[in-house]
């Protein structure tokens, strides 16, 4: 009896873990299926080729993506962690505290459009124009409730007895909260951030009113640029089939490069922490 | 070199709950005192007024006064200054997860900015020393987290870790209570070394282990501090009734 629920209780752990990667596989083979064979060197080094004619690449949305994701992580990376050290650190029972938490709770569940809108209004409409800084800007802010909830969660988990020890050494306690409690949590505030990352990565909605995208070579802050998601959208709704091709690639492309950020950020991250660390 | 503690009335509360009233201890220099009494009497409480612990409790409150050497803790230092003289080892080992042995034993001297490598090998090999650890791991002090260490080595670590700033007061609180009998020997030991060295206060339930290494004892009981003496008047011959019932296991 006793091994029959045991049984099924594994057998049902393995259904639930295949109804959770089995979307992700299939989406996967997908996208390989239908963009790989437009894969090619032209696809990393070329920019889009005019309306009609067949070929080109991808190359400055790529590179716009990355701009953009660079601006948006040195912009909601921070401010995120700092808000999270707040929340758990510092503020804890506060109504300030419970303001701001409730504040990220409601910023998390915003449309991305409307985070789109809002860096139209604070960022390209005083700037007279669109640019790779304001769609940054959008993304950033969406990553900012996402890294400071997870930053708290960890940072709450720290044992209090690590904290203890800090503080009973002497040692000031912005110092324990940066060296001690933060370093402890550091792999769970890591990952928060690589899901924020990845995220916002994918976003096209708030780029479409800031970023705007672009169809020649740019890297300038102060201009549009493209990026990926917006190509894919501007090729996926085009006329052209190898346009859609190329949309399809594109998505194989942006999913890979995703996930190559997060294993490489948590590789480099990992490679300092000792065996038996728990 | 230890110092004396001399404290005087000293009060502490935790919200509304009056946890000590009017304390008067003198704590004798390079010697090792005992506390004891039943579970919920103060003791905690009482040796985290003397690093100034206790009010990194949101709810706490203190009074009175303790002089550390001739400085009065409260009056004239930082909180921090104090528990850079005044090192605690608590109940259960707490290592820095994260961190190497190594890293463990000198953090407290590389969280307030040591930086020469020398000088910090040499500390963490005198500490480790000290504790009575080295040997045990002197061949993988950077390999390992302090944390892979059996809960006696931690508990060892912990003690080099305090140690490693070179305070003049060790507070030890109930330092052996999650160890095994040899672990716990071991740090019994340990505190009969130290105590040249350094001005002990430690916590324990255990009243062999305050008969073998402490010279002072003292009672509490519901907040106040019953009798205050010499371990071996406080065992054969003390001067109060209730710590007499206490000692003979009539009750607590
Ligand atoms: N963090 C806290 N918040 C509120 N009250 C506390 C706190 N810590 C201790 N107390 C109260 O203070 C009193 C003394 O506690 P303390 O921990 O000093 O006792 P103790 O003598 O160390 O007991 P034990 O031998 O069980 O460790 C107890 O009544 C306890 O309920
Ligand atoms: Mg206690």
């Amino acid at each position: 009896m006793r091994t029959a629920t045991d049984h099924a209780a594994t057998a049902l752990a393995i259904l639930a873990t295949i109804l959770v990667v089995a979307p992700l596989i299939a989406i996967f083979f997908y996208l390989v299926y239908k963009g790989a064979s437009s894969l090619n060197l032209a696809f990393f080094t070329q920019i889009p080729k005019p309306e009609g004619e067949v070929g080109g690449g991808m190359a400055n949305a790529i590179i716009g993506s990355a701009v953009i994701l660079a601006i948006a992580s040195v912009i909601g990376i921070p401010i995120g962690i700092g808000g999270g050290i707040y929340l758990a650190e510092y503020g804890r029972g506060t109504k300030l505290a419970n303001a701001v938490r409730f504040t990220a709770d409601v910023l998390n569940g915003v449309p991305s459009i409307v985070m789109g809108i809002a860096a139209y209004a604070l960022v390209v409409v005083p700037m007279h124009h669109f640019s790779a800084f304001a769609g940054g800007v959008a993304l950033g802010i969406m990553m900012i409730p996402t890294v400071t909830r997870s930053t708290e969660e960890m940072l709450l988990m720290v044992p209090h007895a690590v904290r203890e020890a800090a503080l009973g050494l002497g040692v000031p306690s912005w110092r324990s909260v940066l060296a001690i409690t933060l370093k402890t949590a550091s792999p769970g505030v890591v990952t928060g951030c690589m899901l924020a990352f990845a995220r916002v990565a994918g976003e096209t909605a708030p780029l479409l009113f800031t970023a705007l995208g672009n169809q020649f070579w740019s890297v300038s802050l102060n201009r549009e640029i493209a990026a990926l998601p917006l190509q894919i959208y501007i090729y996926a709704i085009s006329p052209y089939d190898d346009q859609h091709r190329l949309a399809w690639a594109a998505s194989l492309v942006l999913i890979v490069l995703i996930v190559l950020s997060v294993a490489l950020v948590r590789y480099v991250a990992g490679r300092g922490v000792l065996k038996g660390a728990s | 070199m230890g110092v004396g503690i001399e404290v005087t009335n000293l009060n502490a509360w935790y919200g509304t709950n009056h946890t000590l009233q009017d304390i008067n201890l003198p704590v004798p220099a390079n010697h090792a005192t005992a506390l004891i009494g039943p579970s919920g009497c103060g003791k905690s409480t009482f040796v985290r007024c003397l690093n100034r612990m206790h009010e990194t409790n949101p709810v706490a409150r203190v009074t009175g006064s303790v002089r550390i050497g001739d400085q009065d803790i409260y009056a004239d230092a930082s909180p921090v200054e104090v528990r850079r003289r005044v090192g605690m080892v608590f109940q259960r080992p707490n290592p820095f997860p994260t961190m190497s042995i190594y890293d463990n034993v000198c953090s407290g001297l590389k969280l307030n900015g040591f930086r020469n490598r020398k000088m910090l090998d040499e500390v963490v090999e005198r500490s480790l020393r000290q504790s009575a650890l080295w040997d045990e791991v002197k061949d993988d002090l950077k390999k390992k987290s302090g944390a892979s260490l059996s809960g006696g080595q931690q508990q060892r670590m912990c003690i080099a870790r305090a140690l490693a700033v070179d305070p003049e007061v060790l507070l030890m609180d109930e330092p052996a209570s999650a160890l095994d009998p040899v672990s716990t020997s071991k740090i019994e030991d340990l505190i009969f070394e130290l105590k040249s060295q350094y001005t002990i206060v430690i916590v324990t339930h255990n009243m062999q282990q305050a008969a073998r290494v402490a010279e002072k004892t003292g009672f509490f009981l519901n907040g106040r501090l019953v009798e205050f003496d010499s371990t071996h008047k406080i065992f054969t011959n003390p001067s109060d009734k209730r710590t007499e019932d206490y000692i003979t296991g009539r009750f607590g």
